[in-house]
C-alpha cells in the first residue's frame, strides 16, 4: 500500500493488498508466528470481520487478557452479590451483570430479591444516587484504563454521600508482563489495545520492549487498522528486531491523556490482584488510596464473602489458558455444551469482549 | 431485601427464556409443546400446520379452505417510542404474524387488554386510538375482546394479547420451515429499526431524533410479494432480529445460508447507534419487516414487487439458501467469513 494513499476503514479491497503482503512477511519468516492481542473490542474486530479467514498459513492472532470483565476474579464478584444482599444497590455495567461469582452472579442476586441496576457509566451511578438519597447505591466499577479514568473523575468531583464504589478495575501492562514471562507462551508480538492507550499513551511500554525485546504495535479497531497494525508486528519479526509503533494515531499520542491520567493516579493505587485464571499480577488491581476512602465500599460494607469453593463446573473452564493465548475457546470441553451464552460457566462466555462469547457468536475458524 | 433461598434447589424461569432462542426453545420443549400437542390427539382435531412446527401461526383445515390462528401478547417499554407505541405494535404484530403464514387478508382480531391501576386513561384512550388506526391500515376488525385491572406493581402498566385469525385457501399458507438450496433470501427493508430505537430511548440515548421504530403492518406488502413468485418460508424478524429468523429458518428447513453483508439493508443512524451501543441491529427486533426464502427465477420479480409497496422500497436479496453448513448462517463480510448466530439473552450495553 503506497504511503499516500488514504485508509478506508470498510475497504476490502485495501485489505486485500495488506492481506498480500502478509502472505509475503510470512513466506520471508518462513516459520510460524504467533502474536497476541489484549483487547476484547480487537477480537469483536477479527471475529465479526472474519479476518482470520484473511491471515496465511502459520500466523496466528490470539487474544490475552484483556476483557476486563473475563480477568475479574470470582471473590470480586461475590464482593458485589455480598453487598447487594446487604441491601444497597448494585449499580454495574451491563457485561458484569451475568458474570458468574462462586455461587451467583449479579443477576442471580437480583432475581432472588436483591436490588441490582444496569449502568453505562460511572456519572450514570452517581445520577442513581442523587436521584435516590435515602439508598446506598455502589457501584461495581470494573475495565480497565478507559473506565478507571472516569471512575477517578468521579469520585475527584465529590459524589453523593450515598455513593461508593467497589473497584474491581484493572491495569494492563503489568499483565503483560506476566504473559510474556510465562515459560509455556511463545509470543513473537503483541497487538496493543488503541482504547486503553488513548488514556494512557503508547510510551509507557517503551519499558515492556526493552525488557522483553518483542515488538509491540497500538492498533485501532476498524479491519484495516487490524490487518495494518499485524503487518507492521510481522515486519519487525522478519527483521529480529523489538520496537514500539503507534499504528493508531488518529487516537493515540505518546503521552496519551495527561489530566485523566493524573486524576486516575490521584484516586487509585496499583495493589497485587488475582486475575481470574490467569496469575496473581503484581500492580495490576487498582484501589482506592486513603483520601478517598469514604467512597470505598469495601471500607463502608462489612464484606466478606463466605468462601465455599466454586461450583465444580468452573474447574473445567479454561478461560485462564485462553486468555494467556495457550488455548482457543473450542478446545475446552464445555464450550457450546455446558457453556453458553445463556448459561454460561467462565466469564468469556458473558462479556461481548469475551473470546468464547464473541467465538460462539461469529465462530472462530477461518475456514468457513 | 433478599428472598429466602433455603430451599433454592428449584428451577426458575429467567428472562434468558423470554429472550427468544436455545433457552425458550427448551422451555417450550420441556413444558409446554408435549403437553398441548396431546390434545389435538384426543380431540380429532388436526392441523395442518401445528404447535410442533412452531411457525408464526397454526393452520387448522376448515371446509373447503383453512382457518390460520395466531396469538401474541405485547408488552413494551417504554408505551409510547419513536414512531409507535404499544398499540400499534399489538396490531401489527398479530397481522404480521398472519401476514407470515401466507394470510394477508386477516378476518379479525381480538383485544385483551390487561392495566396497571395508576395508569393514566389518557395512556389507554391514545392506545386504543393506535390500535383502531392500525387496524384500519391493515384492513381488519377488531371484533371482540376482555379488560382487566391489575394492582399496582402486579404487572408493569399495560399489556396487549391480540389474536387474529384469516380464511384462506388451503394451499396457501406459507411455513417458515420451507427453505430449498439455490432460494434467495429478500428482506424487505432496514433491519434493527425497531431494537435499537426503543433500547436508545430506553436508555436515554439521544440520537437527535434520527432512530424510528419500524412498527407497521406488513400484510399489503406480502400480498404483492406472493403475487409475484413462488415465497418457499417467510418470517417476520421480531425478536432477535434477522438473525434468529434465519437460523430458525435454516434449521428447520435442514439447509444453510449465505449472506452478503454489504447487501443487508441496515440504515446509517441505525448503524451508528448499534456501533455506539455495542449491539448488533441484525439480532435486535424488526416490526415492520419481512424475510422470506424465494425461488431463484422469481427472485428479482418479487424484489420489484416489494419495491412498488410503500415500506417496502429499501427490499435487497440478501443471500442464498445453500447444501453447505446445515442449520447456520454464514456472512461474508467482504474481508472474510463467519457466522451470524442466534443471539442469547437480552442484548446488554458493553462496558467499553
Amino acid at each position: 500500500m503506497s504511503e499516500t494513499e488514504p485508509l478506508q476503514f470498510r475497504d476490502p479491497a485495501q485489505a486485500e493488498q495488506l492481506a498480500d503482503r502478509l502472505e509475503t512477511l510470512m513466506a520471508d519468516i518462513d516459520e510460524p508466528v504467533s502474536l497476541m492481542h489484549v483487547c476484547g473490542s480487537h477480537e469483536q474486530a477479527i471475529a465479526k470481520f472474519g479476518l482470520r479467514s484473511m491471515l496465511p498459513d502459520g500466523l496466528s492472532v490470539r487474544m490475552g487478557p484483556g476483557c476486563p470483565v473475563c480477568v475479574t476474579n470470582m471473590p470480586e464478584v461475590d464482593e458485589a452479590v455480598a453487598i447487594a444482599e446487604q441491601g444497597a444497590t448494585v449499580a454495574t455495567y451491563g457485561d458484569m451483570f451475568r458474570v458468574p461469582g462462586t455461587k451467583k452472579s449479579l443477576a442471580d442476586a437480583r432475581a432472588d430479591g436483591a436490588s441490582v441496576e444496569v449502568v453505562y457509566s460511572a456519572s450514570e451511578a452517581v445520577e442513581l444516587a442523587a436521584a435516590n438519597p435515602e439508598e446506598e447505591i455502589v457501584f461495581f466499577a470494573t475495565g480497565f484504563e478507559t473506565t478507571a479514568a472516569p471512575t477517578a473523575a468521579i469520585l475527584d468531583a465529590d459524589p453523593p454521600a450515598n455513593f461508593s464504589v467497589l473497584s474491581a478495575h484493572k491495569y494492563v501492562p503489568p499483565a503483560m508482563e506476566v504473559v510474556a514471562e510465562m515459560p509455556d507462551v511463545d509470543i513473537d508480538g503483541f497487538l496493543a489495545a488503541g482504547h486503553a492507550a488513548t488514556i494512557t499513551g503508547y510510551g509507557l511500554f517503551e519499558p515492556f520492549v526493552e525488557t522483553y525485546e518483542l515488538p509491540i504495535v497500538v492498533g485501532g479497531f476498524e479491519p484495516i487498522d487490524v490487518l495494518l497494525a499485524i503487518e507492521r508486528l510481522l515486519e519487525y519479526v522478519r527483521d529480529g528486531k523489538a520496537g514500539l509503533e503507534n499504528a493508531y494515531p488518529r487516537c493515540v499520542s505518546k503521552a496519551g491523556n495527561e489530566q485523566a491520567l493524573e486524576t486516575m493516579w490521584d484516586v487509585f493505587e496499583t495493589v497485587p490482584g488475582e486475575w481470574r485464571g490467569i496469575a496473581e499480577i503484581p500492580g495490576a488491581n487498582l484501589v482506592l488510596r486513603d483520601p478517598y476512602a469514604e467512597y470505598d465500599a469495601r471500607r463502608r460494607f462489612d464484606v466478606e464473602p463466605v468462601d465455599d469453593g466454586p461450583d465444580p463446573l468452573t474447574e473445567q473452564c479454561i478461560c485462564g489458558d485462553i486468555m494467556a493465548g495457550k488455548a482457543d475457546p473450542d478446545e475446552c470441553d464445555l464450550f457450546g455444551e455446558e457453556c453458553t451464552p445463556s448459561n454460561p460457566v467462565g466469564a468469556c462466555m458473558v462479556s461481548s469482549e469475551g473470546t468464547c462469547k464473541i467465538w460462539d457468536e461469529y465462530g472462530g475458524h477461518p475456514n468457513l | 431485601m433478599t428472598r429466602d433461598t433455603t430451599e433454592s434447589d428449584q428451577e426458575f424461569v429467567t428472562l434468558a427464556h423470554g429472550a427468544g432462542g436455545g433457552a425458550m426453545r427448551s422451555l417450550l420443549d420441556e413444558l409446554v409443546v408435549p403437553q398441548f400437542t396431546g390434545n389435538g390427539a384426543e380431540t380429532g382435531n388436526d392441523t395442518l400446520v401445528g404447535l410442533p412446527e412452531l411457525d408464526d401461526g397454526a393452520v387448522h383445515p376448515a371446509g373447503e379452505g383453512a382457518l390460520v390462528i395466531t396469538t401474541d401478547s405485547h408488552v413494551v417499554s417504554p408505551r409510547f417510542f419513536p414512531g409507535g407505541d404499544i398499540g400499534r405494535l399489538a396490531v401489527a404484530g398479530t397481522v404480521n404474524d398472519l401476514a407470515v403464514m401466507g394470510a394477508t387478508t386477516p378476518t379479525a382480531l381480538t383485544c385483551s387488554l390487561v392495566i396497571e391501576e395508576g395508569v393514566p386513561t389518557a395512556d389507554v384512550e391514545r392506545v386504543i386510538e393506535s390500535m383502531a388506526e392500525t387496524a384500519r391500515q391493515a384492513g381488519v376488525p377488531i371484533s371482540t375482546g376482555d379488560t382487566k385491572v391489575m394492582g399496582n406493581g402486579e404487572i408493569d402498566g399495560i399489556l396487549i394479547n391480540t389474536a387474529g385469525v384469516a380464511y384462506v385457501d388451503r394451499e396457501q399458507p406459507v411455513p417458515d420451515a420451507g427453505l430449498e438450496p439455490g432460494d434467495s433470501i429478500i428482506v424487505s427493508g432496514s433491519m434493527g429499526d425497531h431494537g435499537i430505537a426503543l433500547l436508545a430511548e430506553r436508555e436515554g440515548f439521544d440520537f437527535t431524533g434520527a432512530l424510528e421504530s419500524d412498527v407497521a403492518p406488513v400484510n399489503d406488502l406480502v400480498n404483492v410479494a406472493l403475487d409475484a413468485g413462488r415465497i418457499t418460508a417467510m418470517k417476520d424478524p421480531t425478536r432477535g432480529g434477522l438473525a434468529n429468523a434465519l437460523n430458525e429458518m435454516a434449521g428447520k428447513a435442514d439447509v444453510g445460508i449465505d449472506l452478503t453483508e454489504e447487501s443487508i439493508p441496515v440504515s446509517g443512524p441505525i448503524a451508528s447507534a448499534g456501533e455506539v451501543l455495542g449491539i448488533d441491529p441484525l439480532s435486535v427486533a424488526n416490526e415492520g419487516k419481512v424475510v422470506m426464502g424465494v425461488t431463484p427465477e422469481d427472485a428479482e420479480d418479487v424484489l420489484a414487487a416489494i419495491h412498488t409497496v410503500p415500506g417496502g422500497e429499501d427490499a435487497a436479496i440478501i443471500g442464498q439458501v445453500t447444501d453447505d453448513h446445515a442449520g447456520r448462517v454464514v456472512v461474508d463480510t467482504g474481508f472474510g467469513r463467519r457466522y451470524l448466530s442466534e443471539p442469547e439473552g437480552e442484548p446488554l450495553p458493553r462496558i467499553c
